[in-house]
């Protein structure tokens, strides 16, 4: 059986690791922000393989609602912060953001 | 998720035979037969919808509209704009970014085609049925605008941007009312699934969820100025806004590229229709009483008459297409009629004035069964009271488990 | 997914499980963040996909409602908004491209192993929890009532008066979620210092 728990397992962990590197190599903000995104992915990804192949059920679907409400609520208030770092800096190179007093 | 084509899947059980039936090739030929169906359906609405705009803008302008393609009333216009734009040179310009250039009409294309997936067109007619149809269909129509973001960024022209950033301004916040307004009749049926929704409208105009209560009856319109909106339809349409924006997001567009925006807006005009149709306006149901019991009879006989139970639904599915296209007709009639708004007024008409609404209708629509009920000293003015409902559902389920328990249990001590 | 349609089901997987992981990559070498975007799109398009296949339709067109129709509209309209440039490229210098991957594919490799040294308990036969009363991804229901702090899909022993729902949780992400609308139009006010004007937009 291919389409089993391990299948689901291993994408989980590609766009996890994908998301990693997305997060360590970007430069731009908003690209640092995907990543955390592909990362979020990858955990809903395992959470839903164990709510169908594991006694998990039902509580599994549900964290991953939470991480994807959760995921949102994070992506906007990043977003304003990119925003606020943009209009100081006018650049989004995170690079540049080495100062504590903007 | 469950294909409705149990019946193609079962009839070509029978035709293949056994040999293959363990590689569930039935199964993928139900699928590639309902995919057919479904894209026919998807590439007819617009076939059908742009010449009607055609017909009725130039009724309202005092015009004839197109006349000598295919007869009198000009039918074969749309076949023959297709075929001009096929032909039609593809051009990229040099300042886009080729691959996103490229994608994005067929990203718009695939979008509003999905959400034909979970739309039924009658009883039981329906490619997959799902308990949240509703959920996902809005959720589908909501990707169509990323292509419209795309097509805009990627075109490496000013006007196009605009128009892309407008249609991104524009859609988040009318996603919103939307979303609230199709929860209205919601409150009243206890079900997302399309399917249920329709099939408890049966029996006369009185028992459509637009005439429900005064919130249902108030959110139909709301639902219908979203609707409009979120096509981009006008007096909405400022992402393509030719007298500001040249073209707005599709000024660089030439070509077929260019009429699959056009295919996409057209098709999902019809799905947000056919999504008031069902949620409002009684869905494949007739609106007369006995004729609605009748249709109702004779679908659910399928063992003993096949042929009346697939005429039944043959009717259902033109009245619902009916009814949707009427609302698309609505949306015609309104762009014609109309002026264009600015784009603050658009924000301002759905910030300050569409979301207060919508939201209020909500709390109505979920406080107005108990204030019935408490003012006629009834116990539930919900036809079904979900709570009850649900309490019988886990019943069921748990007696049914006890006594399969109980019977392995027998079989266990007998052997 | 019964038995017959199996093959269907593995093929609709493979596909979408590959698209999912192919663009999961695809965002991480692209190098304009609007390419990296819309590569995101379809590899989040596909796990919503993926998810349908797990017979999770609720949380599918979640994914899809909210990531992608949200979220990700969100986070193109911020490259928008912060664009200096027509098509912005910030590059990372070739050696931490090169540390990275190196890293990533040790990284990837460590993960690999170790879900193979896993040994997985033996997925419940006949009715897990999920499919106890809705075999077919109907998960709306159960879901909803999960929320609201009831667990009907659950055998409650006879003395567990103990709530198993997400009432409370529910409520918190209820108000954090205002919290974050308010916050974010706080952080993200116009409020220009900068003596130049962002012109990326115009240029």
């Amino acid at each position: 059986m291919i389409a089993g728990l391990q299948a689901y397992l291993l994408v989980g962990a590609v766009l996890f690791v994908c998301g990693v590197i997305c997060m360590a190599t970007k430069r731009n903000g908003i690209g640092v922000l995907m990543g955390v995104e592909l990362v979020l992915n990858g955990a809903n990804v395992n959470f839903i393989a164990f709510s169908k192949y594991t006694a998990l059920g039902l509580d599994a679907q549900i964290f991953a609602l939470f991480v994807i409400v959760l995921a949102a609520a994070e992506a906007a208030v990043a977003l304003a912060i990119a925003l606020n770092f943009y209009n100081n800096h006018l650049t989004i190179d995170v690079d540049k953001a080495n100062r504590l007093k903007g | 998720m469950m294909l409705a084509a149990q019946s193609i899947a079962g009839f070509l059980e029978g035709l293949v035979g056994d040999t293959f039936s363990g590689w569930g090739i039935q199964h993928v030929l139900a699928a590639a037969i309902h995919a057919v169906l479904l894209v026919h359906a998807f590439a007819l609405s617009p076939f059908l919808f742009i010449w009607l705009e055609r017909k009725v803008s130039g009724r309202i302008q005092d015009r004839l509209g197109p006349t000598r393609v295919g007869g009198l009333f000009g039918w074969l216009q749309s076949l023959a704009d297709g075929i001009k734009l096929v032909q039609k040179e593809d051009l990229c310009p040099p300042a886009a970014d080729a691959m996103l250039f490229k994608s994005a009409p067929y990203f718009v294309c695939i979008a509003s085609f999905a959400a034909f997936v979970v739309l039924p067109f009658s009883s039981g007619w329906v490619a997959v049925t799902a308990d949240c149809g509703l959920f996902i269909i809005l959720a589908v129509l909501s990707l169509e605008v990323f292509g419209i973001i795309m097509a805009g960024y990627s075109s490496g022209s000013k006007w196009s941007l605009f128009g892309g950033m407008r249609e991104a301004a524009q859609m988040v916040s009318y996603e919103i009312p939307l979303a609230i307004c199709a929860l209205v009749p919601i409150v009243a049926a206890g079900s997302l699934n399309l399917g249920e929704i329709g099939g408890m409208q049966r029996g006369g105009i009185q028992n459509w969820f637009i005439f429900h209560d005064p919130f249902t009856f108030v959110a139909f319109f709301v639902y219908f100025v979203v609707a409009t909106a979120s096509c981009k339809r006008a007096p909405f349409d400022l992402a393509e806004a030719e007298s500001e924006l040249v073209g707005g997001f599709h000024t660089e567009y030439s070509g077929i590229r260019w009429s699959f925006f056009f295919m996409g807006e057209y098709a999902s005009m019809f799905a947000v229709c056919g999504i008031a149709g069902i949620l409002f306006l009684g869905g494949w149901n007739t609106g007369l009483g006995p004729i609605d019991e009748l249709l109702y009879a004779a679908r659910n006989n399928s063992v003993d008459s096949p042929i009346g139970s697939y005429l039944a639904n043959v009717i259902g599915a033109f009245v619902f297409v009916l009814k949707g296209s009427a609302g698309v007709f609505v949306q015609i009639w309104l762009r014609w009629t109309l002026p264009r708004l600015r784009i603050d007024q658009v924000m301002t008409t759905c910030l300050k004035y569409l979301i207060p609404i919508s939201c209020f209708l909500f709390l109505g629509a979920t406080i107005w069964p108990l204030l019935l009920a408490t003012a006629t000293q009834r116990s539930s003015w919900t036809p079904e009271p979900l709570g009850a409902r649900f309490a019988a559902e886990v019943q069921e389920a748990e007696t049914t488990e006890a006594f399969e328990r109980q019977a392995l249990n027998d079989g266990e001590e007998i052997q | 997914m019964n038995d017959s349609n199996l093959l269907g089901g593995q093929l609709l997987f493979a596909i979408f499980a590959l698209a999912t992981c192919l663009s999961a990559v695809a965002v991480v070498v692209s190098q304009t963040v609007v390419r990296m975007a819309f590569w995101l799109v379809i590899s989040l398009g596909s796990t919503a996909a993926l998810f349908f296949l797990a017979d999770a339709d609720f949380i599918g067109a979640a994914q899809l409602i909210i990531y992608v129709g949200g979220t990700l509209i969100l986070l193109v309209f911020g490259v928008m908004l912060t664009a200096s440039s027509p098509y912005l490229k910030i590059k990372s210098s070739p050696g931490e491209t090169i540390i990275g991957g190196l890293l990533g594919l040790l990284f990837m490799f460590a993960v690999f192993s170790s879900l193979q040294g896993v040994e997985w308990p033996a997925p419940p036969t006949g009715d897990s929890a999920v499919t106890a009363g809705s075999p077919e991804g109907n998960t709306l229901r159960p879901l909803g009532l999960a929320l609201l702090g009831a667990r009907p899909d659950l055998d409650l022993h006879d003395g567990d008066t103990l709530s198993t729902g997400y009432l409370l949780p529910f409520e918190i992400v209820s108000v954090h979620l205002l919290v974050v609308l308010i916050g974010a139009a706080y952080l993200a006010r116009a409020k220009r210092k900068s003596a130049a004007p962002a012109e990326g937009l115009e240029s």
